[in-house]
C-alpha cells in the first residue's frame, strides 16, 4: 500500500499487466502503458499469488491472448482462477476505485469473472457472454468504433461522446450477447447507467447495424466495449495497444507522413490521467 | 515377419529386441528395414551389418531406429549431400550450387548460414535476424489441421533453437483446385477443399495462440497438388548477437524441456521420406504429431528467460527424429559424446518401449545443454512458467552416444559412424519438354478477360484466409498483408525493436507453372520475384531461403529437374548478390495421382533503414503519374492468361539480372528520397492485374496507355498480361517526376498513365482506342469474391 502511494506521489502509477500461459499481448500492452506515463510490470499470476500483492498496484490490465488455451470458454479458466486465488484483494481493489482494463481475452475474462457488466456488483455467474463470431472464424481486421459514453468511463475521458476511432480486432469469440430473454432490459440498464462505451460503426460513424464486416462478429447492438456501473472497470474486444502509434495504422502510407500516434493511445492516457488525479 | 532375426532380451524388465543382422541376407535386410519402418536401403542396411559385426554383436532396436532417423532423407538430405551424375559430370547439389553461391559472395553480414536450426544475418546494433522455412507436406496430407499446426510449431522451435524471439510467421500453401471432381479422387486422397480448410485453420490456430503474427504468404492451386498438398511454414526471429551461444562442453547437463513424450510422431521422418500411398492414412497416422500451442507459448517464455540470464550453453529443437536426432546432433556439433538415461524422460503414458521414447517426435519439446552450476536456476525458471524440465543425461568426453534404460545400456554407437552414412549416388536425366507457343487471335472484349484473370484462383484475393491469421499481434506490423481497403501488398514490413526505426522486410516468390516449361527459368523467376517484392516496399540487403518440394529423386527425370533448379539458384543468387542462408528440401512427394509439380519456394528477408519510408501498393493521389519500370517482353509461357485460355505455351519469362539490378538500385534510391508514393511488383497477370490491384486498394482510379509501354510485343493482350520479370509499376507525385526520371536514367522506364479522381480503370490499346473501361468496384468484385473475401 505504501509503495503504491509512493508511485502516485512520484507521478508514475504502477500498473500490473497480468499474464498466464497463453497470454500473448502483454509486451505491447506494457509498452503502451509506459509510453503513456505509467510504470507497468508484466506479472505472472503464479508470481502475484506467491509473493506479490495485487494491492501494491494502482491498476490492473488483463491483456489479450488465449489464456490457458481458451479451453472451456474463452477467458473462463483465468477468470475463475483469479476469483479463487485473490477475491478478497480484488474486492478491495475495486472498492478503492482502482481501474481494471480487459482487452480482448481480458474482456472475456472480466465477463467470465462477473465483473462486467456487473449491474449489481460482482455477479456469481456471467451476466453476458462473448460468443463465437457469426462468421464462425477468427477475424483480424481494422474496425471503426463510435464512442458512446457520456462521461462515466474513466478510460475514455479523452474522447468526446460520438467521436469515431479506429482499432484492429483479432478474435474468434467476440460476439457480445445478453441472455435472449433479458436482452432489452439489460440494454436499457446499460444505457441508463452509462455503461455503453464503444459500438462498431462505419467510417462515417453510422451504426454498423449488424452489418459484416463493419460489425466483425455479430455483437448485439454492435457492442464492442462496456464498463461497469462505476466506470472503473472496462472491457473491449478491439486492441488499443495495436493502434497506439501512427505507423500501426493500416493506411498510414496514404497519409503523406505517418502521424506519431493513433487512437488507441487515448485509452491508456485517460487511464493514467485518472490515476494521477487520484 | 522374419521372427528368427528378432531376439527378445528376456533378461530385461522391459521390451528390448536385438536384431540378428549377422545372419540376415540381403533380402532379409531389406525386409527388416521395412518391418521396422526404417526406410533404409540395402547399402545402408549392409553398412549397419558391417558396423555391428565388426563390434561382434547385434544392434538393438534402439540403435537401428536411431540410425534410421539420422540417415533418413528428411534428416540427412542424402540427395542434396550425395553425388548426382549428370551425363559424365558429378555434382553435389548443396555444395556445388546452393552453398557455393553463399560462399563465393562471402558477405560480412551473414552470421550463420546452413549450419544451425535457422539462418542468421545481422540486423543492427548488436541484433540479428534469424529465419527458417520448413515443409510439412506429408503430415498435412494425412491430417491437414494437425499436420499444418505442427509444421508451424516446428519452425517456431527452429527459431527458439538459435535463441531467437519469434516475431513473424509466413506460410505458403499449394492445394488442388477447389472444384475438383469428387469422383476422380483416388482412395485415401482427401478433397482439396477439406485439406485447405484444415491446413489454414491449423496454421491460424498455432500462430494466433502463440501470439506470433502471420504476415506473409501465398496460396497456389494446381492439379498436381490434389494428391500432394504443399505446406511451407516459415518463422522469423530477432536475437541479440551475443546471446547466440553454442558452447556445449563435456560435463554439461542435457535437459529436456516442454511437453511430454508420447507415441505421436513415431517415424515421422521416415514417413516424410517415402511416397504417399492409399495406405498412408492407416499406416502413418501415428506419424503426425499433436499440436499444443499454449505449451509452446510457455516454452518460449522460459527459454527466453534462460537466454536473458545466459544460463544455457547450447540449445536445439526436437523435431524430426525426436530425442535421438537432437541429442546426437548437439553432441556431434560440440565435439563431445552424450550419455542419455531414457527412463528419465517424462511420458504421456506408461509402457512405451525405449526405442519409441528415443525417436518419438511429440511436439513442443526442446533440448538444452546447461553447465551444472546453472542447472538449479534453469529448473526454477521452467517451473515458474509451468513447463516441465528434466535432466536426462550428460555430455561427455569422447565421440559416442550411449543410452541407458533402467540401468541397462540399450544403445552404444560411434557418432562418427552415425554421421557418415553411405553416400548416395544418383543419376539425373534432363530433356527439355517439347512445348509450343499457341497461335490464336486476340480476344475482343479485354475488360471481360481482365475480370476473368482477376477471378482466377491463383490471382484472386486470399483475404478470407489472411484474416483468419492474426497479423497484428505484437504491434510491429508496419506494412500489413492487406491495406485498409483490402488491397494486397508485396511484402510485409516489421519494426521489431522499440528503440529503432529499422525494419525487417519479408517476401516470397514461387512459379511452379513456369517449371512445366523449364525449371531453370522457373527457379530464376522465383528468386527474382521474391527479391522484387522485397524491393517494392523499400527492402534491400536481401538474404534468401530455399525450399524444394519435389517428387522421387531416385527417378532420373525428377532429379534432372532438381539439378536444373539448383543451377539457377547458384546463378541468380550470385548475380543478384543475395546469398542463401537456410533451406530445406522435401522429396518423395508422390501420390497415386503422380508426382507433385516441382515447387521451389524462395523466401526473401531484407531490411529497411527506416520503416517510415516503406511504400505500399495502392494508388494514393489523383494526378500522380504511373510509371512502368523494365521492359515487357512477349513472355506468356506459363502465364495466368494462357492458363485461362487453356494453354501452357513455350516462351517462359527469363531473368535478366543486370537490368533488373540496375532498376532495383534506382528504385530503392527513389523510395529513400520520397519520390515514390506507391509501388507494385509485376508478376502473375502482368500489368493488367497489377494496376487493378493498385486501384482497388485505393480510393481512386487510373488511366493507362499501352502505346507508352516499352515492349517488343505487338498485341494488347500480350502487353497487358505478359509476366516478364524485372518490372514494377510506380506512382510518382507530379512534383517529383523530373527528379525521379533523372534517377532512372540508364534504366528502361516509361510514364504510362496517371491516377484519376473517378474510380474507374481505363486502358488504351495500341490503336489508341479504349480496350478496358471499367468501374473499380467491378474489379473488386471479380477479385475478392471467388474465394469468399469481404
Amino acid at each position: 500500500m505504501e509503495e503504491a502511494l509512493r508511485g502516485i506521489v512520484m507521478g508514475e502509477p504502477r500498473v500490473c499487466v497480468l499474464r498466464v500461459g497463453g497470454t500473448n499481448c502483454d509486451v505491447e500492452t506494457k509498452e503502451a502503458l509506459h509510453e503513456s506515463g505509467a510504470k507497468a510490470e508484466i506479472v505472472h499470476l503464479n508470481e502475484l499469488v506467491k509473493k506479490g500483492d495485487l494491492l501494491l498496484y494502482d491498476a490492473l490490465v488483463i491483456p489479450g491472448g488465449f489464456s490457458h488455451g481458451d479451453h472451456v470458454r474463452a477467458g473462463a479458466i483465468l477468470g475463475k482462477r483469479i476469483i479463487s486465488v485473490m477475491s478478497r484483494e480484488l474486492e478491495e481493489f475495486i472498492e478503492d476505485r482502482r481501474p481494471i482494463l480487459g482487452i480482448c481475452n481480458g474482456f472475456q475474462v472480466l465477463v467470465e469473472m462477473g465483473l462486467l457488466p456487473g449491474f449489481s456488483g460482482i455477479s456469481d455467474s456471467p451476466e453476458a457472454a462473448l460468443a463465437i463470431n457469426d462468421s464462425a472464424k477468427f477475424e483480424c481486421r481494422w474496425v471503426y468504433l463510435r464512442h458512446e459514453n457520456r462521461g462515466k468511463c474513466i478510460f475514455t475521458r479523452k474522447l468526446e461522446e460520438g467521436e469515431i476511432v479506429s482499432m484492429p480486432v483479432a478474435h474468434s469469440e467476440g460476439k457480445f450477447v445478453f441472455p435472449k430473454e433479458k436482452e432489452k432490459s439489460c440494454l436499457r440498464r446499460l444505457i441508463k447507467s452509462d455503461q455503453l462505451v464503444f459500438r462498431y460503426c462505419d467510417e462515417h460513424g453510422n451504426a454498423a447495424d449488424g452489418r459484416y464486416p463493419e460489425n466483425p462478429n455479430g455483437s448485439f447492438y454492435n457492442i464492442a466495449g462496456i464498463c461497469d456501473p462505476s466506470g472503473t472497470i472496462f472491457g473491449l474486444m478491439p486492441h488499443p495497444e495495436r493502434a497506439y502509434y501512427g505507423i500501426q495504422l493500416p493506411d498510414w502510407t496514404a497519409m503523406g507522413k505517418a502521424p506519431r500516434y493513433a487512437d488507441g493511445k487515448l485509452i491508456f492516457e485517460s487511464m493514467v490521467e485518472y490515476l494521477r488525479g487520484r | 515377419m522374419i521372427s528368427s532375426l528378432y531376439l527378445k532380451r528376456e533378461d530385461l524388465p522391459f521390451d528390448l529386441f536385438e536384431l540378428d543382422l549377422s545372419r540376415a541376407d540381403d533380402s532379409q535386410l531389406l525386409q527388416l528395414s521395412r518391418e521396422l519402418g526404417l526406410a533404409l536401403n540395402l547399402e545402408e542396411m549392409r553398412e549397419c551389418k558391417r558396423y555391428f559385426s565388426e563390434r561382434g554383436r547385434n544392434p538393438t532396436d534402439v540403435e537401428l531406429q536411431g540410425i534410421g532417423q539420422t540417415w533418413s532423407e528428411h534428416c540427412y538430405h542424402k540427395t542434396f549431400k550425395g553425388e548426382v551424375l549428370v551425363g559424365r559430370k558429378k555434382v553435389r547439389l548443396f555444395k556445388d550450387y546452393i552453398a557455393r553461391a553463399t560462399e563465393e559472395l562471402s558477405l560480412p553480414w551473414c552470421i550463420s548460414v546452413f549450419e544451425d536450426n535457422a539462418g542468421i544475418v545481422e540486423f543492427e546494433d548488436g541484433y540479428a535476424i534469424a529465419a527458417k522455412v520448413e515443409t510439412h507436406n506429408h503430415p498435412s496430407a494425412i491430417e491437414p489441421f494437425g499436420g499444418a499446426a505442427t509444421g508451424v510449431g516446428g519452425v517456431i522451435r527452429d527459431i527458439l533453437g538459435v535463441w531467437g524471439y519469434p516475431v513473424a510467421n509466413t506460410d505458403v500453401l499449394c492445394f488442388g483446385p477447389l472444384d475438383y471432381d469428387y469422383d476422380r479422387l483416388p482412395r485415401g486422397v482427401k478433397h482439396p477443399k477439406y485439406v485447405m480448410r484444415g491446413v489454414t485453420a491449423g496454421i491460424g490456430c498455432y500462430g494466433n495462440n502463440m501470439g506470433i503474427p502471420t504476415v506473409n504468404g501465398a496460396i497456389y492451386f494446381d492439379e498436381s497438388y490434389v494428391g500432394n498438398v504443399v505446406v511451407y511454414c516459415g518463422c522469423v526471429g530477432i536475437l541479440p548477437i551475443e546471446a547466440y551461444v553454442k558452447d556445449t562442453k563435456p560435463g554439461d547437463v542435457a535437459v529436456l524441456v516442454g511437453g511430454r513424450t508420447g507415441r505421436d510422431g513415431i517415424h515421422g521422418v521416415t514417413f516424410a521420406s517415402a511416397e504417399l500411398t492409399e495406405e498412408s492414412e492407416k499406416v502413418s497416422r501415428p506419424a503426425v504429431q499433436i499440436a499444443d500451442p499454449i505449451e509452446e507459448e510457455k516454452l518460449r517464455r522460459a527459454i527466453l528467460r534462460v537466454r536473458e540470464e545466459r544460463l544455457g550453453s547450447g540449445i536445439t529443437d526436437l523435431g524430426g527424429g525426436g530425442i535421438s536426432c537432437a541429442a546426437c546432433e548437439m553432441a556431434r556439433r560440440s565435439g563431445c559424446g552424450i550419455h542419455v538415461e531414457l527412463d528419465k524422460v517424462p511420458l504421456k503414458y506408461p509402457n512405451m518401449a525405449p526405442w519409441e521414447i528415443w525417436i518419438s517426435e511429440s511436439q513442443e519439446r526442446m533440448f538444452l545443454s546447461v553447465p551444472p552450476e546453472n542447472l538449479r536456476r534453469v529448473l526454477e525458471i521452467f517451473e515458474s512458467e509451468d513447463v516441465e524440465a528434466t535432466p536426462i543425461g550428460r555430455f561427455v568426453e569422447g565421440g559416442k552416444v550411449m543410452v541407458d534404460y533402467l540401468g541397462h545400456r540399450v544403445a552404444d554407437v560411434d557418432l562418427d559412424f552415425l554421421f557418415s552414412p553411405p553416400r548416395v549416388k544418383r543419376r539425373a536425366k534432363w530433356k527439355m519438354p517439347r512445348r509450343v507457343e499457341p497461335e490464336f487471335p486476340q480476344p475482343r472484349r479485354m475488360t471481360r478477360i481482365l475480370l476473368r484473370v482477376l477471378s482466377a484462383p491463383n490471382i484472386a484475393s486470399k483475404e478470407s484466409v489472411i484474416r483468419t491469421y492474426d497479423h497484428e499481434v505484437q504491434g510491429n506490423t508496419v506494412i500489413k498483408p492487406l491495406g485498409r481497403r483490402g488491397g494486397p501488398n508485396d511484402a510485409a514490413v516489421l519494426k521489431p525493436l522499440r528503440s529503432s526505426w529499422r525494419g525487417v522486410v519479408i517476401s516470397c516468390g514461387m512459379n511452379p507453372n513456369y517449371g512445366k516449361i523449364d525449371l531453370y527459368w522457373s527457379a530464376a523467376a522465383g528468386i527474382e520475384e521474391a527479391i522484387r517484392n522485397c524491393v517494392a516496399v523499400g527492402g534491400r540487403r536481401i538474404a534468401l531461403l530455399d525450399n524444394f518440394t519435389w517428387g522421387n529423386p531416385e527417378k532420373p527425370r525428377q532429379l534432372g529437374a532438381l539439378v536444373r533448379a539448383c543451377k539457377a539458384c547458384y546463378d541468380f543468387s550470385k548475380a543478384f548478390g543475395t546469398p542463401f542462408i537456410s533451406g530445406k528440401d522435401s522429396l518423395y512427394n508422390e501420390s497415386p495421382l503422380g508426382p507433385v509439380t516441382p515447387t521451389l519456394l524462395i523466401t526473401a528477408i531484407g531490411i529497411i533503414p527506416d520503416v517510415r519510408r516503406a511504400v505500399s501498393a495502392e494508388v494514393k493521389r489523383p494526378g500522380d503519374s504511373i510509371y512502368v519500370l523494365g521492359k515487357t517482353y512477349q513472355e506468356l509461357g506459363g502465364s495466368e492468361y494462357y492458363r485461362l485460355l487453356g494453354f501452357l505455351g513455350k516462351r517462359v519469362p527469363k531473368v535478366r539480372p543486370d537490368r533488373s539490378r540496375r532498376i532495383m538500385r534506382s528504385l530503392t534510391r527513389a523510395i529513400d528520397l520520397g519520390y515514390v508514393r506507391a509501388c507494385h511488383d509485376l508478376s502473375e497477370g502482368g500489368i493488367g492485374v497489377a494496376i487493378s490491384e493498385m486501384v482497388l486498394g485505393g480510393e481512386w482510379g487510373a488511366e493507362l496507355d499501352l502505346r507508352k509501354v516499352p515492349t517488343e510485343a505487338k498485341r494488347d493482350d500480350f502487353i497487358l498480361f505478359s509476366e516478364s520479370n524485372g518490372r514494377f509499376l510506380v506512382e510518382v507525385p507530379a512534383k517529383a517526376r523530373a527528379k525521379f526520371e533523372r534517377l532512372m536514367r540508364g534504366c528502361t522506364y516509361s510514364k504510362i498513365g496517371e491516377v484519376t479522381e473517378n474510380r474507374r480503370l481505363s486502358i488504351r490499346g495500341l490503336d489508341g482506342k479504349r480496350i478496358i473501361h471499367v468501374e473499380v468496384e467491378a474489379l473488386e468484385n471479380a477479385w475478392r469474391k471467388p474465394l469468399g473475401g469481404s
